[in-house]
């Protein structure tokens, strides 16, 4: 135990700077994806024929092929069309695609649980369609989808140690070099471990002062903790 | 009997879902300040019939006149007129995630783009007619169903409609809130708001209605004054629904 404490100090340092890069491709996978996620579910939800076939489209090869496949594809698959991506621009994109397709799922729900009623009130009022979504359904939908949605960025976080595949210089990446350099990768995995662990905390405390932000008078059917 | 310009006419409306036919044929002019009382059986199509005349359900044929002009006519902008025709729901639809005073503003702000000081007093004013200034600032969810009632009726005035479709504002409402919805409504009336009003309010069909309308299977049966139609019902179905109503909701309309 004192060994492990001992190793896990000696190389924080250089698992930071891995938790860094952890941190910026989560972070840039969640918001690239909630962007694209809005955009596709508001296509698939509001949309015409062919915005809607291409939304689903889009959200059923991301959600229906593994993370790894994409990232190998965009990685070394681009090049062949004569598109060449660095490593941390590959992973970024694989992530923000993944992480898209299954946020347009979790918005998808909530805003048809929202329900037609609102819609039918705002037109009423002689709003347009789309003044309807971003000022009536979207305000309601995105603070009902919180409490499932908040899973999202936690699945990302620990789904980025796959990008070590294509050696982004991660958190699992380093692992990766400190267990073939010290040929103790029990401790090198523990201390990654132990790291992912942290940082799931720090983004669940997150997305519960979100929640509890959003939060509308009235509404607390979950109720005070 | 009103002889008030027209306001709002219907020729000839058919709303038809499949193989259903909703209504046929339904013509209907309303004078200016006029409140007319629709009732029948439910599932004659008379909520079916409000939802066509601002447009929230398209009909299969027919035409409707708001001040002469043609809304259903071909590049009429459906947002503009519903503006002018105001609407009250019977589940009252207001926006759960603003306050009553929200409620109130956003269709000034957002639709009419009302800087939003200005919004705010009309929208103040709007809450007082329904007797609601001091609720201002609470949510829907804090408010009780015949508030926010009243709140979805002050949220359609501030768009200062020329019509204001009721539909069956207060089917919805525990018995005793009902009383300070009608309220609302009867003193718009008095202040000769144009009104149709869809309700099972017998009462309220008596005392406040110029005109009252009897609709079944899609069709307009009956229509005329409430001594009318109340005293002197032409047609057997008139007189049996009637009836029912009167049955069902007590005796104490008849005073």
């Amino acid at each position: 135990m004192i060994s492990f404490f001992e190793f896990f100090v000696r190389f924080l340092p250089d698992l930071l700077s891995g938790m860094g890069m952890t941190l910026l491709l989560t972070a840039e996978g969640v918001l690239a994806g909630f962007i694209l996620g809005l955009a596709a579910t508001l296509a698939r939800t509001y949309g015409g024929n062919f915005w809607r076939n291409l939304a689903i489209g889009y959200i059923e090869l991301f959600r229906g092929t593994p993370l790894l496949v994409q990232v190998f594809l965009l990685y070394y698959g681009l090049p062949g069309l004569g598109i060449t991506l660095s490593r941390e621009w590959s992973a970024f994109l694989a992530l923000g695609l993944n992480s898209g397709a299954y946020q347009a799922e979790y918005l998808r729900g909530s805003i048809l649980a929202i329900g037609e009623g609102q819609m039918l009130a705002a037109r009423a009022i002689g709003m347009s369609k789309w003044k309807a979504v971003f000022y009536i359904i979207l305000p309601q939908a995105l603070r009902l989808a919180i409490p499932a949605w908040a899973n999202e960025p936690v699945s990302l976080l620990k789904a980025t140690s796959v990008v070590f595949l294509i050696a982004v210089p991660e958190l699992m990446t380093r692992a990766k070099l400190i267990a073939s350099r010290t040929y103790d990768p029990i401790s090198s995995y523990l201390a990654v471990a132990v790291l992912y662990l942290v940082l799931v905390y720090l983004v669940d405390a997150t997305m519960k002062w979100l929640e509890r932000r959003t939060r509308l008078p009235g509404f607390s059917a979950v109720g005070e903790r | 009997m009103i002889d008030t310009p027209y306001i709002l006419q219907a020729k000839n409306l058919t709303k038809i879902y499949g193989e259903n036919v909703i209504f046929k044929d339904i013509s209907l002019d309303v004078h200016k300040g006029e409140t007319i009382v629709i009732i029948g059986p439910s599932g004659t199509g008379k909520s079916t019939l409000l939802r066509c005349l601002n447009l929230l359900t398209p009909v299969n044929s027919g035409q409707i006149f708001l001040e002469g002009e043609e809304i259903t006519a071909h590049g009429v902008d459906h947002d503009q007129v519903r503006q002018k025709i105001g609407m009250v729901f019977q589940n009252f639809l207001l926006f759960n995630h603003l306050t009553a005073l929200g409620n109130v503003m956003i269709g000034l702000t957002k639709v009419k783009k009302m800087p939003p000081e200005k919004a705010k007093q009309k929208a103040l004013h709007e809450l007082e007619r329904v007797g609601l200034a001091d609720r201002a600032h609470h949510y829907p969810a804090q408010l009780s169903g015949g508030q926010q009632q009243r709140v979805a009726i002050a949220r359609a005035l501030a768009m200062d409609p020329l019509v204001m479709l009721f539909d069956e504002p207060t089917s919805a409402l525990d018995p005793e809130l009902i009383g300070e919805v009608l309220g609302v409504m009867e003193q718009l009336a008095h202040e000769h708001m144009t009104m149709l009003v869809v309700t099972h309010e017998m009462g309220f069909a008596r005392e406040v209605a110029d005109r009252i309308i009897f609709m079944e299977k899609g069709s307009i049966v009956e229509q005329g004054s409430p001594e009318d139609l109340f005293e002197r019902p032409q047609h057997a179905r008139t007189r049996e629904f009637l009836g029912k109503i009167s049955e069902l909701y007590g005796k104490k309309e008849k005073k």
